[in-house]
C-alpha cells in the first residue's frame, strides 16, 4: 500500500489536486521518479508551493533562482532531467505552462 | 483635454496609434507616442538577411512615415513609469507626461549577457544573433566566407519572439548550403530547451520530421549553461558539451528595462496582463500589447495584429464607461520558411494547438496548414508589402481576428 494509491494524477504524472498534496506524497513521487530529496530540494519544493498558492502556477527556473539561494546548476543536480517540470511534479503542482 | 500615451512605436504601438487616431475624438483626446529610435524595422525580414536574400536596407523605414501627423511623436528613452500616479518620466528634457490612458508596447529584446561567456571573445566573431538588425547583418558577412564546419543553433530559454524563427534559420541554412554546393561540408545542430522542435505536440512532430528530412540533428532538452569562446563549445546544465564553428544564438528574451525599473514586470520584465482583455492585471488605465505582455500567446506580429482588434474595442468601451466586450483568444498565424521556395503555415490559439488542414477557408484554403508548399511561401513574401502598407497603418485586414476551427483536422 503506497500513499500514492489514492492520489489522482494527470496523463503526464502531475497531481490533479494540489491541495491533496502532503510531504509524504512528495517523498513517494520523488521515489517513483528516482529522485532523492535533500534539505535543499525542500527549499525549492516549499518555495514552489508558496508561489503556486499566490500566483496559481508553478514558478519558472528563473523565478526560483532569483528568489531562493539555489542556483541553476544546483537545481539541475537536485531535480535531474528538467528541474522545472520535476520540481512541480514533486511539489504536487500542475505542469508548468512556460512554453508557448 | 485628455492624454492617451503610447510607449513604443514598433508594430503594436504604431498599429494602435493609427487605430486610435481614427476612433478617438480629437477635440477630447491628445495622442502621444514615445520611442527611442527613428527607424522602424521589418523584423520578419531579419531572417533573410544572413543568407543574402534580403538586402539590409529593405527592412528599414523611418518610423515617422507610419505615424499620423496629428499624433505627437517623441523620440526619447523612458526613465520611469509611475502607474499609481498615471505619470511617465522621459529622459529627453526631463519631460513628465501625465496620462489618462496608457498603452505599453515596449516589446522584447535579446540579452546575450544572461548566458555565461556568450559575450566574451566570440561575440560577432563566430557567435551571432539574428534577432537584431546588427546581428543579422554581421552574420551575413560571416556566412559569405563560411566554407564548412559545424553550425549550432541554440535557443537559450523560452519564451522567445517568433518561436519558429530558429527552426526557419536551420531550414534556410540547409537550403543555402545546398545551393552553394557545400551542404556535405556543413553540419547543422539544433539545440533547444524544449523536448522537441516546437512547443505543441502535432507541430512538434511534423516539424521534427522536417528537421530529420533536412539532415539537421536536434539536441532536445538542452538548457545552456555556458558558452566557451576560447574552446568554441556550448554546454548544458546536464553536462552535454558541443563544439561549434559558428554559434547562432537566440539569447534570453526580456521585456524593456524600464518595465523592470518601474516595478511593473515579472522575472523577465514582461507586464502581467489579462490574457483575454489585454488590460494590465493591476492598473485599469494601463493596456499592454504584443511582446511586452506576459500572456501565453506567441510573441509575433500576427498576434499583435489580432490583439489590436480586441484592444481598440476594449479601450473605447472603457473610456465610455461601458463593460469590456472583446476577449482575445490567443490567435496566432505563422509562416515557417523551410527553403527559399517553400514554407509551412501554422494557425493556433491559447486553447487549440497548430493542426493540419487548410486556411482560412475550409477545403479551398488556399493555404495548406503544417505542410511545405510554394503557395505558402508566396504568402510569406507578400507579407512584407502587407506589413508596410496595410498592417502598420491599422487598415482592416481581410482575415478574421478570432481563431476558427474551420478547415482544420483534429
Amino acid at each position: 500500500m503506497s500513499v500514492l494509491d489514492k492520489v489522482k494524477f494527470d496523463a503526464d504524472g502531475y497531481m490533479e489536486d494540489s491541495n491533496a498534496w502532503t510531504p509524504e506524497i512528495a517523498e513517494a513521487i520523488a521515489k517513483r521518479e528516482e529522485v532523492t530529496l535533500t534539505e535543499r530540494s525542500w527549499v525549492v519544493i516549499n518555495y514552489a508551493r508558496n508561489e503556486f498558492k499566490v500566483k496559481g502556477e508553478a514558478p519558472t527556473l528563473r523565478n526560483i533562482t532569483k528568489n531562493t539561494d539555489v542556483d541553476t546548476k544546483e537545481l539541475y543536480s537536485l531535480f535531474p532531467g528538467g528541474p522545472g517540470k520535476m520540481a512541480a511534479k514533486v511539489a504536487g503542482l500542475h505542469k508548468p505552462t512556460g512554453c508557448i | 483635454m485628455k492624454t492617451f500615451l503610447i510607449l513604443g512605436a514598433g508594430t503594436g504601438g504604431t498599429m494602435m496609434a493609427n487605430k486610435l487616431v481614427k476612433r478617438l475624438d480629437p477635440s477630447e483626446w491628445k495622442i502621444i507616442l514615445v520611442d527611442r529610435e527613428l527607424e522602424h524595422y521589418y523584423q520578419p525580414g531579419f531572417l533573410f538577411i544572413p543568407f543574402g536574400y534580403y538586402k539590409p536596407e529593405v527592412v528599414v523605414q523611418p518610423k515617422r512615415k507610419f505615424i499620423p501627423a496629428n499624433i505627437e511623436f517623441v523620440i526619447s528613452d523612458i526613465e520611469m513609469i509611475e502607474p499609481d500616479a498615471s505619470r511617465v518620466k522621459l529622459a529627453a528634457d526631463k519631460r513628465v507626461i501625465q496620462y489618462d490612458q496608457l498603452l505599453i508596447a515596449t516589446g522584447t529584446d535579446i540579452h546575450p549577457e544572461e548566458i555565461e561567456g556568450m559575450k566574451d571573445g566570440g561575440w560577432y566573431k563566430n557567435v551571432f544573433d539574428f534577432y537584431t538588425f546588427k546581428g543579422a547583418v554581421e552574420l551575413s558577412k560571416f556566412l559569405k566566407n563560411f566554407n564548412g564546419g559545424r553550425i549550432v543553433v541554440n535557443i537559450a530559454e523560452m519564451p522567445i519572439k517568433c518561436p519558429v524563427a530558429p527552426l526557419e534559420f536551420a531550414f534556410l541554412a540547409d537550403y543555402y548550403f545546398k545551393q552553394r554546393g557545400i551542404r556535405n561540408k556543413v553540419e547543422i545542430v539544433y539545440t533547444t530547451p524544449l523536448s522537441g522542435a516546437f512547443t505543441k505536440p502535432v507541430a512538434s512532430r511534423m516539424l521534427g520530421d522536417v528537421l530529420i528530412k533536412k539532415d539537421i540533428h536536434t539536441e532536445p532538452d538542452f538548457a545552456v549553461s555556458e558558452v566557451n569562446s576560447s574552446k568554441n563549445t556550448i554546454s548544458s546544465y546536464d553536462g552535454r558539451e558541443i563544439n561549434y564553428d559558428l554559434l547562432v544564438a537566440i539569447p534570453t528574451n526580456m521585456g524593456a528595462e524600464v518595465i523592470g525599473r518601474s516595478g511593473m514586470g515579472d522575472d523577465l520584465n514582461f507586464v502581467p496582463t489579462n490574457k483575454a482583455t489585454l488590460q494590465s492585471n493591476k492598473w485599469e488605465n494601463v493596456w499592454v500589447i504584443g511582446d511586452a505582455t506576459n500572456v501565453p500567446a506567441s510573441k509575433a506580429g500576427s498576434v499583435v495584429h489580432y490583439e489590436a482588434e480586441t484592444l481598440i474595442e476594449n479601450i473605447l468601451h472603457t473610456i465610455e464607461g461601458k463593460p469590456l466586450p472583446a476577449s482575445f483568444d490567443g490567435h496566432a498565424t505563422c509562416h515557417i520558411t523551410s527553403g527559399f521556395n517553400k514554407s509551412l503555415l501554422i494557425d493556433f490559439s491559447y486553447d487549440v494547438e497548430p493542426l493540419t488542414g487548410v486556411y482560412p477557408i475550409p477545403v479551398i484554403g488556399p493555404f495548406p496548414l503544417l505542410k511545405e508548399n510554394t503557395f505558402n511561401y508566396l504568402g510569406k513574401l507578400s507579407f512584407k508589402w502587407i506589413y508596410w502598407n496595410i498592417m502598420l497603418r491599422g487598415i482592416p485586414f481581410p482575415l478574421p481576428p478570432a481563431f476558427s476551427m474551420a478547415g482544420k483536422r483534429q
